[in-house]
């Protein structure tokens, strides 16, 4: 997959610079430019991104994880954070995965980036990765008393947890529709 | 229909309350996703909701007789619509428009309640994704039917009252 002609995207060989070997790995895919960092140095490489005027990426597109469990990949989850700047009209993706897959947790960039405050509860709230540092990490999409992160890949696809108690319906229920 | 159980007043009585009740349904629109679309062109003067009475949405469901449930009710949701519910004076009656209210259509998963009769008792459930606007004036003509075949309790109870 990495293809070495294709990452020497200015951006990625100047973190490569900074960072030395907190830079796991580098990808170029059809422009899409991607490094994965080491989760200690995750804060730093985001703030020398952020401030490095030849870097420049002063906005955040995205920021989500996802749930690596099936593809047998360790460690099991990935934090996955797009970039952009305006001054420069480019793109940069940056990964980082926590390394304990018992209590996944690496640091919130919300000093750095605003915006990525709502991000960051969500993907605390569908994949239970923490964020060392947020203002105010609980749930935002799902209610309070949800039990378990829905998005993991072993929260059973047919679990509900109602907060209304259910009816009992019958399969066999007759049609209520036509009764004269 | 219970004509025979009364005398000709009351059955007439019985029927002439619920000719009243289903030409004047006051709908409460619950909307909550892309049906609410569909429930908009519905409701506005191409497919003339007026002709049934029921045009004029009531926007607090104390006012309100018809529920319209116009969309995904998530389980988050769900307290609000049975508080919604509860609220409504008697007599009411609960439409399930689109699939996902019937049956919580394709989102099978976590968030999605599974049909909103699993809440609150439904009449009427209209199939579609989102349904056409035929299908919910078919609907509202059903639910008239099913208005017209109840039987009005005042009428009962002056059928059930001892005669001597
Ligand atoms: S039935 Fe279809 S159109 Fe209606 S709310 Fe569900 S997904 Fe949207």
């Amino acid at each position: 997959m990495t293809d070495v002609t294709l990452t020497e995207h200015p951006a990625l060989v100047r973190l490569r610079a900074q960072f030395g070997d907190a830079v796991l790995e580098t990808h170029a895919h059809r422009g899409d430019h991607t490094a994965v960092v080491a989760p200690e140095r995750y804060h730093d490489v985001m703030r020398f991104l952020h401030d490095d005027p030849e870097c420049d990426y002063d906005f955040l597109t995205d920021l989500t994880a996802w749930d690596r469990l099936r593809m047998e990949l360790a460690p099991r989850f990935e934090v996955v954070v797009h970039l952009y700047s305006t001054s420069r009209n480019d793109r940069l993706r940056i990964k980082t995965r926590p390394t304990d897959d018992e209590a996944p947790a690496v640091d919130s960039i919300v000093d750095i980036y605003r915006a990525a405050n709502w991000p960051e509860r969500e993907v605390w709230d569908m994949f239970g990765i923490r964020f060392h540092g947020h203002p105010n990490l609980k749930r935002i999409l799902m209610y309070e008393e949800f039990v378990g992160h829905p998005l993991r890949k072993d929260y059973p696809v047919n679990k509900r947890q109602p907060l209304v108690e259910e009816r009992p319906i019958p399969d066999d229920r007759p049609s209520t529709l036509f009764y004269t | 229909m219970n004509a025979d159980q009364g005398g000709f007043i009351t059955s007439r009585l019985s029927d002439g309350i619920a000719w009243a009740r289903k030409w004047s349904l006051f709908p409460y629109p619950f909307v909550t996703a892309c049906c609410g679309m569909e429930y908009m062109s519905v409701s506005s003067a191409h497919y003339d909701l007026d002709r049934f009475g029921a045009a004029w949405p009531r926007f607090s469901p104390r006012q309100a007789d018809m529920l319209l449930v116009v969309g995904t009710i998530s389980h988050k949701m769900a307290p609000v619509l049975k508080k919604v519910y509860e609220q409504m004076c008697e007599p009411k009656w609960v439409v399930a428009f689109g699939v996902c209210t019937c049956t919580g259509g394709f989102y099978d998963n976590y968030a999605t309640v599974q049909g909103i009769d699993r809440i609150i008792p439904v009449d009427c459930y209209i199939p579609g994704c989102p349904p056409r606007p035929e299908a919910v004036l078919d609907a509202l003509m059903k639910l008239q039917a099913k208005i017209q075949a109840s039987r009005h309790p005042l009428a009962g109870s002056v059928v059930e009252r001892p005669r001597n």
